[in-house]
């Protein structure tokens, strides 16, 4: 290394060439060109604003962002924080952001579970159950998602009314409704006991962690499965009892034309989840399939020659050469979920496209409506690719 | 040799071997069946409890959908297909398919004029088909791409040879669907090469407004862009020009569909070895005569199958048109179950309509998996 460092062959620079002012230097051309194509965008946006500006005189639109602290005026169904229609336009617009994430995050969760499965299934020897994965897959992909989310829509409404519901299980109704679940009466202990669990799985982690550490400078492996029960069940349990142990059922119940307590899922929710989670899943199965079999069968059999156990080799030999393969794809079809969350607007569930149409109808603020949506999307669209990018080059190959 | 006594038994070993079992079948109907189906006793559990539920949900579908259904009705009484959806034994009503099949796939075209949009679907089926066989890969294929979107043009619109005018807004149905995928995968792939090509540009101002354009666009959902399209850029033109909604729609789908493409095509620069550019170079070529015989030809080559599965993603993509009111092939069935007679049958419509797109995207899906096996043909030992 010191040699090469060293060598005057290699300290050598290529000739500094003059800068001709002519044609035929490839480096004017580049700069012509640059300010050239660079003047035109910026012209072509300059005409654009100032036609935008004039268009907003001519129409007495007044532009900024004073209309958020305005009174909204707005019924939105479901909304994770308080919200009445006397509240501010922020404010509804801040109960259809977390109206999306609440969809896209259960629809990731959900989608990655069952499209594994059914990659998975698609993989089995089972001839039946690798055939009807594969129809799965290519009647989900070949139909437009809204299309889907049209459909699932009129079977969920055309699901009797409440007094007729359908009842799968003690306190499950379906109808035109919703979905009602039962649901624990909530209390003060349940949320010590959340924060509990959260505390018991970064304990957790950082335990293994250290576990790691140790095992690293021995060679001993350490059992981390004990701790790790303790952390994450026995804590929040322990919590749980302080707090009272509290085991209230909220049951949902038919009092008059609808249902009263428990848990309810709107309609226009659930459609919405199960449109976007199967047809995800039919993607996700794709790539999950592609993943496995990327996995050279070698490495099985050496992982085995080794005398590894079947649960091991999936865990340290197989799973991480898989996931490299996986997680790029993987990437960008949680961003296209996400995304997708905003053809909500079509079936009437009010996430931040809905929210946001709405508030740029009423208050005719067009360019500021837009510019939310765009920035909401961009932000979440730039986290989770961020996140994903982070993981990706944690688990990605290391090579000298 | 012959003193040699034939029957030389040493204890413990039988005198003759008794006839073996001929070894199990491993060619057949019977084996394949117990490797694929019954190979352990989870499996087989596997293929009995699906078994069971294939059946039981395949015989209440083709009761649902052939033996019970109702197939046409008069003068639009729907009272028995109401009777029959609220019955024990339900059936399918497709009765309102009968009725609004030209509704649905035509929209509001002059209806003895339906000749017209029906030939444009030919067309547009057609060309894809040509487009599809590798001997029209040639330049000549621009020609009959040019020709057969003017021929849709005059079929559309009319007003010369005698076909009487239409004007865009009485435009629905299949037609308005074909036209958005089609014009915006025209419009959007020259747009995508090039944006892939700035992308790598040694060009940094170049880069950065290529990396910006596409980085952009695919962050947003593109609803915001069809509401941008809708909405927005009225406000962004001088006052009196007007463009038509259909078109600032077809706008917004080929800046979306320009973004996605260009980094299909950005891949398949990336993967083309170092040593095509640079032997390209050292012939003296200029940068487009490097790009247009050398880099291109090879790098497009490598990714069709992927460029057919953005193809097909944004041929249904063009369906959220409906959000912003324009009638497409999905808003055209859902407008049919608006007239109350037909209400409550959109369960029949939308089946319908998703075969048509199935019919298309499953087409086109496995057109791309063919071709990838043919591509990859000399890669495979």
């Amino acid at each position: 290394m010191s040699q090469t460092a060293t060598d005057p062959r290699h300290l050598r620079t290529p000739p500094k060439r003059q800068l001709r002012l002519s044609w035929a230097d490839e480096r004017v051309r580049a700069i012509v060109w640059q300010v050239l194509i660079v003047g035109a965008v910026i012209g072509v946006i300059w005409w654009l604003v100032r036609n935008t500006q004039h268009n907003l005189e001519v129409r007495r639109i007044a532009t900024g962002f004073g209309f958020l602290q305005r009174e909204a005026g707005l019924p939105i169904g479901e909304a994770l924080i308080e919200y009445t229609p006397a509240s501010t336009y922020l404010r509804a617009l801040t109960v259809g952001v977390l109206n999306t994430l609440k969809v896209a995050v259960i629809g990731i969760v959900l989608a990655t579970i069952f499209g594994t499965l059914i990659g998975i299934a698609r993989l089995s020897r089972n001839w039946l159950l690798s055939k009807i994965a594969a129809v799965y897959v290519e009647l989900i992909r070949d139909v437009p998602l809204l299309l889907q989310l049209l459909f699932w829509y009129t079977i969920l409404q055309s699901l009797p009314g409440p007094r007729q519901a359908l009842n799968p299980a003690a306190g499950v109704f379906l109808s035109n409704r919703g979905l009602k679940l039962p649901f624990l009466d909530w209390q003060p202990a349940h949320s010590w006991a959340l924060l509990a669990f959260v505390v018991g799985c970064v304990a957790t982690w950082l335990f293994a962690k250290a576990m790691r550490r140790r095992q690293m400078q021995d060679g001993q492996p350490r059992r981390i499965w004990p701790a790790a029960l303790g952390f994450m069940l026995g804590l929040p349990l322990v919590v749980w009892l302080a707090g009272g142990a509290p085991t209230a059922i909220d049951w949902p119940e038919l009092r008059g034309f609808n249902f009263r307590g428990g848990m309810t899922v709107t309609p226009e929710y659930f459609a919405l989840l199960i449109g976007l989670t199967t047809y995800t899943a039919g993607f996700i199965a794709e790539i999950v399939r592609a993943g496995i079999l990327a996995v050279p069968h070698g490495q099985w059999e050496a992982a085995q020659a080794l005398g590894l156990r079947s649960g091991t080799v999936l865990r340290q030999i197989v799973l991480p050469q898989a996931l490299r393969v996986i997680v790029p794809p993987m990437t960008s079809q949680y961003l296209n979920l996400t995304k997708n969350s905003s053809l909500a607007v079509a079936i009437g569930y009010q996430d931040i496209v809905s929210i946001a149409n709405t508030t740029l109808n009423q208050t005719g603020q067009a360019i500021e409506g837009i510019a939310i949506i765009m920035l909401v999307y961009l932000s979440i669209s730039l986290s989770i690719s961020f996140f994903m990018n982070w993981y990706n080059s944690r688990i990605a190959l290391v090579e000298r | 040799m012959s003193d040699i006594p034939l029957t030389t038994s040493v204890a413990g070993v039988p005198e003759a071997a008794a006839p073996r079992q001929p070894p199990a079948l491993t060619t057949g109907p019977a084996a394949w069946l117990r490797a694929n189906l019954f190979s352990s006793w989870l499996n087989t559990a596997v293929t009995l409890v699906l078994g069971y539920f294939i059946v039981r949900y395949a015989i209440s579908f083709v009761d649902w959908a052939f033996i019970n259904a109702i197939w046409s009705v008069e003068n639009n009484q729907t009272q028995a297909c109401r009777a029959l959806k609220a019955s024990a034994d339900p059936g399918a009503c497709w009765a309102v398919i009968t009725e609004k099949h030209r509704f649905i796939l035509f929209g509001t075209y002059p209806y003895e004029e339906h000749w017209r949009p029906a030939i444009v679907c030919l067309l547009f089926t057609g060309l894809y088909i040509v487009s599809a066989m590798r001997r029209f890969w040639r330049w000549e294929l621009a020609i009959i791409w040019a020709v057969t979107l003017i021929t849709i043009g005059i079929l559309m619109w009319g007003g010369v040879f005698g076909l009487s005018y239409v004007p865009q807004e009485r435009w629905g149905g299949l037609p308005i669907t074909l036209i958005l995928a089609t014009f915006g995968l025209a419009f959007a792939f020259p747009l995508a090469i090039l944006v892939a090509l700035g992308r790598r540009s040694s060009m940094p101002a170049i880069r950065v407004l290529c990396i910006a354009y596409v980085e952009l666009i695919r962050g947003v959902p593109l609803i915001s862009l069809l509401f941008m399209a809708s909405v927005m850029f009225p406000l962004f033109l001088p006052e009196g020009l007007n463009i038509d909604k259909l078109l600032r729609a077809q706008v917004a789908v080929i800046l979306f569909a320009g973004a996605y493409l260009a980094e299909v095509v950005r891949g398949g620069l990336q993967a083309l070895p170092k040593g095509q550019y640079e032997a390209a170079e050292a012939l003296g070529l200029s940068y487009w005569q490097k790009t247009g015989f050398i880099i291109l030809p090879q790098a497009l080559r490598l990714v069709i199958p992927p460029l057919v599965n953005t193809f097909i993603g944004f041929f249904k993509d063009t369906s959220l048109v409906l959000i912003i009111g324009i009638f497409d092939l999905l808003t055209a069935g859902k407008t049919a179950i608006v007239e109350p007679a037909w209400q409550g049958f959109g369960v029949e419509v939308y089946i319908a309509i998703s075969v048509i797109y199935f019919i298309y995207c499953f087409a086109m899906s496995r057109y791309s998996q063919n071709l990838e096996a043919e591509l990859n043909r000399h890669r495979v030992r």
